[in-house]
């Protein structure tokens, strides 16, 4: 099987800051890959590297056969992506924030007319498709980022703690159209997650970061296999210890609050 | 095909931000009355008494070329606050050159300067300016435009190298208000003393100014064709400059 991510000795500094210290790994076609890790880890970083938004310190890294730093066109038509910060534009209405998506990613209008119905029913937002965006409660914002990041079908889709402040039905159904997409389209998916379970649940294969070091990597059996724990998130406290990271030392529901405050 | 498609969905984007802020619509307003009125009014007649003629004939195409000075900035700048608000990495990500993503932002941001251009040109009729011919309005209006276009690239081109909105008062008080106080938009450049004769030559503004004055007054100072050249060849400087620099921004 070809890999549809290869990451080679990947360095980011900021300043004084080693965000990323050397990674490497690489993700299969068809693979569902959980990057875990505390927060601080370099997490977010390496995927604004891998996704063309930041240039790396040194390193390489290949997107379905090219190149980020020297094809940033090509590596851009193959993912994409859900960040972990908001995105939207909340002057627009929820349509159209859609709809600006679908045409920068090349979607026809039959198309894409279909395609953002269905996604915005998945994430029951529908009936609210022509009010503006800044009037969305937090979680139904998450839910928009969510249907536009599966707006286009892309080779590879990165999900940066995609289910963070979300309710279990939107989860559960973001992950089931996900499994669907994998299915029909072998599509390969990058995500985060703090929540060990839904790693555990989601992904074949786990990388755990910390402080910008990748410290294990393996299936979830491996990983629990390897530090002689019952469940996940046994062997990531055994694999990134039980201390708080400074870095980001807060809880999710200040997190969401820090996310939405403008 | 697929690239015309972007840059007009990014020129409508700017251009629903903007009808849909009624506040900055109404807020943008306030200066330019300010000024025709006080500095119209007010200097219209000592003006006349120094034999310069009728100072709202002359005032009315530099208060129009302010307006779009500052609204066209403002819309360049905007991407500060798409890079505060997340938007920008959304639309960094796209499949699209970003040359398309830029020129379809600066179209619209310029689009949205020359509609102030033009609400503030209908308001000098009430303060009783009148362009000399109906003949030269499109060429007053192209001037328009690529003031509009010029300043916008401009501020798309700073705006991708600040981080925060802690530069822009920086930009408003070293960089706007003196290409607008030293532009010949409030005063003749006939008869400056030397050095500020210079400085306004420098200024870009400057050409964009004498260009809506000679066709809409009938009395330009370098010549309107020499100001649209000058202005044309300013404008693709920018938008190659601001180009590159937007395609290297990193959120
Ligand atoms: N633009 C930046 N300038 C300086 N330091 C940065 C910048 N971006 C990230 N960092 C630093 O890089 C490190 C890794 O941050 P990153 O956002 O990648 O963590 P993460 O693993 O995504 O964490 P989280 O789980 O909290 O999202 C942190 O120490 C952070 O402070
Ligand atoms: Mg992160």
């Amino acid at each position: 099987m070809p890999n549809i991510i290869e990451v080679k000795k990947l360095v980011k500094n900021f300043n004084e800051i080693e965000a990323v210290k050397n990674i490497s790994f690489n993700v299969k076609k068809g693979e569902a890959f959980a990057f875990l890790g505390p927060n601080g880890a370099g997490k977010t970083t390496t995927i604004r590297m891998l996704t063309t938004l930041l240039v790396p310190t040194s390193g390489e890294v290949i997107l379905d056969g090219s190149n980020v730093l020297e094809n940033p066109n090509e590596v851009r038509n193959s993912f994409g992506i859900i960040f972990q910060d908001p995105s939207l534009d909340t002057e627009l209405t929820a349509y159209e924030n859609m709809e600006i998506h679908a045409v920068m990613y090349g979607l026809q209008k039959i198309l894409y007319k279909r395609r953002i119905e269905e996604l915005m029913k998945l994430v029951d937002l529908w009936d609210r498709k022509n009010d503006l965006v800044k009037n969305f409660s937090g979680g139904m914002k998450r839910r928009l980022e969510i249907a536009r990041g599966l707006l286009h079908h892309p080779k590879v889709l990165f999900l940066d703690e995609p289910t963070l402040g979300l309710d279990p039905q939107t989860r559960n159904n973001m992950w089931t159209h996900i499994k669907a997409l994998r299915e029909k389209e072998g599509l390969s998916v990058f995500f985060t997650t703090h929540y060990m379970e839904e790693a555990e649940r989601n992904a074949d294969r786990i990388a755990v970061i910390d402080h910008g070091k990748i410290v294990a990597e393996g299936s979830p059996d491996d990983l629990k296999k390897k530090t002689n724990t019952k469940s996940l998130e046994d062997a990531f406290l055994a694999l990134t210890g039980k201390q708080i990271r400074d870095e980001g030392a807060e809880n999710g529901a200040s997190r969401m609050a820090r996310r939405w405050k403008h | 095909m697929k690239n015309l498609k972007i840059i007009y969905i990014l020129w409508l984007r700017q251009l629903k931000r903007y009808v849909r802020s009624k506040s900055r619509m109404i807020g943008s307003l306030g200066q330019p009355i300010l000024f025709l009125v006080a500095l119209g009014f007010g200097f219209g007649p000592i003006y006349a008494k120094a034999g310069g003629g009728n100072y709202m004939q002359f005032l009315a195409p530099g208060v129009m070329c302010m307006s779009i000075l500052f609204t066209s900035i403002f819309s360049g700048i905007e991407i500060i606050w798409d890079r505060q608000f997340g938007y920008l990495k959304e639309t960094l990500v796209a499949p699209v050159s970003r040359i398309y993503i830029m020129i379809g932002r600066t179209l619209g941001g310029a689009t949205v300067a020359m509609i102030q251009g033009l609400v503030v040109f209908t308001l000098t009729f009430f303060v009783g300016f009148r362009p000399i011919s109906l003949t030269m309005l499109p060429v007053a209006f192209l001037a328009m435009f690529l003031i509009a276009l010029f300043f916008t690239a401009l501020g798309t081109a700073i705006g991708s190298r600040l981080d925060d909105m802690q530069g822009f008062q920086i930009i408003i008080n070293f960089l706007v208000m003196p290409l607008f106080f030293l532009s010949g938009a409030l005063f003749p450049i006939d008869g400056l003393p030397k050095a500020l004769e210079i400085v306004t030559r420098l200024d870009p503004l400057s050409y964009g100014v004498d260009a809506l004055r000679g066709t809409l007054s009938g009395a330009a100072h370098f010549g309107v064709g020499f100001d649209l050249t000058i202005i044309s060849i300013l404008v693709l400087i920018v938008m190659f400059i601001g180009a590159k620099m937007f395609s290297k921004i990193e959120v």
